[in-house]
């Protein structure tokens, strides 16, 4: 069986990790065979770009060789692909080569498309990406008191994101010793400050506590110099904007017509394209209405991994995926919290703690073993 | 008019069906009309005070075994 995944990011990562394992005989015996696409030789590991915004990670921590972390028997090549023919079972890369499959996974992820709002890019500090999250923590540095405004798109990657880089911001300033100086205004698409409620219901406590002033149903709409108007008809001006911009998948998804602003149509438990049973979908890729984190990613993988594996060997896919998702939460003052939620059982989200915050430290560098595939 | 798009987010907390609303109206042209699913009962005032905040039109709400559907109409 030929495997192809498209995409060298968390989700492409360890599913190719984990079917390497469970096919090694197979893949030694040259039965079968896994082949990476991805557009780069480098691994980022994106979590580590809200850090190196509040100048607490260098941007180097956050790469490793992709082929350092992919089991040898993955055939890996740096040549994205262009053109999708999923009825003839093949793909186009940039270089020209053509890649024939029997299975293909596709895990391109999603981009920040802060151009969707007329004056964003021009205006707003982001993080969504190494340059942007260097030029943020230098507009950080030069920063001396003022109105500072949140605001974010939907959907974005990282759920916890805006309340993670909202509490980040305060302990920066506290630090520089401005925070007296900064009025901080948090706003947020919905009518709570947070999508999952229990974590809203902590978080607009705390951020009273703090003096975050916050702003519900607030969408962007326009952004110019110092001001940003929303949808619902409310304007707030700014000394600096820190946006989550709104995502899109990858341009190659829509250009191939696989999905919606780049999203494929994806069942919520087998993972697969709709209409199609030998493409798989994984991570930020897919279309179903759960969180763009990198632990769905994970957990995705996993399932599918195991499922492509027993397909090859007896024809059966044992498992469903049950929308598991894990969300660290970034609370500031040394400590953190997490979210731990499914298809069927809401979060619960505890009190934040210094170990959480801890684990979370330690996790940004166990994370490559995770992408190996061995946590 | 296009057919009316059901945006499905039953069984989801994250992030959550009016998000998945909102991403949903940005793609739909005026006129559209679009159906959420949800088991948040919370989605039967969440949404059309939205909606009502936005200036869209909510044209039925209504509990079907259990699962919410809001139908609203992109209007600008």
């Amino acid at each position: 069986m030929k495997v192809l995944v498209i995409g060298g990011g968390m989700g492409g990562t360890i599913f190719a990790n984990n079917l390497a394992r469970r096919m090694r005989k197979e893949l030694k015996a040259g039965k079968s065979s896994i082949t990476m696409l991805s557009a780069s030789d480098q691994h980022m590991y994106q979590p580590g770009l809200l850090y190196v915004a509040v100048g607490k990670m260098q941007p180097s921590e956050m790469y490793r060789d992709q082929t350092s972390l992919l089991e040898p028997s993955i055939r890996f090549e740096v040549d994205p692909v262009t053109t999708f023919d999923l009825d003839n079972n093949y793909v186009i890369a940039k270089s020209g080569a053509r890649y024939d499959y029997d299975m293909i996974v596709i895990a391109t992820g999603s981009r920040a498309h802060a151009e969707s709002i007329p004056g964003l890019n021009e205006h707003a500090l982001q993080f969504y990406t190494e340059p942007d999250a260097v030029a943020m923590y230098k507009q950080l540095e030069k920063f001396e008191g003022g109105k500072v405004v949140v605001a974010v798109g939907v959907p974005h990657k990282c759920p916890m994101a805006p309340l993670e880089i909202t509490f980040m911001l305060v302990d920066y300033f506290k630090q520089r010793g401005i925070w007296e100086k900064v009025d901080l205004h948090y706003t947020y698409p919905i009518g709570r400050v947070h999508s999952l409620e229990p974590v809203a219901k902590w978080a607009a406590p705390e951020f009273e506590r703090l003096g975050i002033q916050y702003e519900t149903f607030f969408n962007m709409k326009e952004v110019t110099q110092n001001t940003i108007i929303s949808e619902e008809g409310s304007e707030q001006a700014f000394d600096l904007l820190v946006t989550i911009p709104a995502h899109k998948g990858m341009q190659v998804i829509e250009d191939n017509g696989l999905g919606v602003s780049g999203f494929i149509a994806t069942d919520r438990q087998r993972l697969n394209m709709e209409g199609r049973d030998n493409v798989f979908v994984l991570g930020d890729t897919t279309n179903i209405p759960i969180s763009k984190a990198g632990s769905t990613a994970h957990y995705e993988a996993e399932v599918l991994a195991e499922n492509i594996a027993a397909l090859a060997e007896s024809g059966i896919a044992p498992r469903n995926y049950d929308g598991k998702v894990f969300c660290f939460i970034e609370t500031g003052e040394g400590k953190a919290s997490y979210a731990m939620f499914d298809y069927q059982n809401p979060p619960d989200p505890k009190a934040p703690t210094a170990g959480v915050h801890w684990f979370k430290t330690a996790y940004n560098k166990m994370y490559w073993a995770s992408a190996r595939g061995l946590l | 008019m296009s057919d009316r798009k059901i945006v499905d987010a039953k069984n989801t907390f994250c992030p959550g069906p009016l998000m998945e609303l909102i991403a949903s109206m940005k793609q739909a042209e005026v006129g559209d009309e679009l159906e959420v699913l949800s088991t948040d009962e919370g989605s039967a005032n969440d949404i059309p005070e939205w909606i009502k905040k936005v200036g869209h039109q909510v044209l039925d709400s209504f509990d079907e075994n259990g699962v919410w559907h809001v139908i609203v109409r992109k209007e600008k």
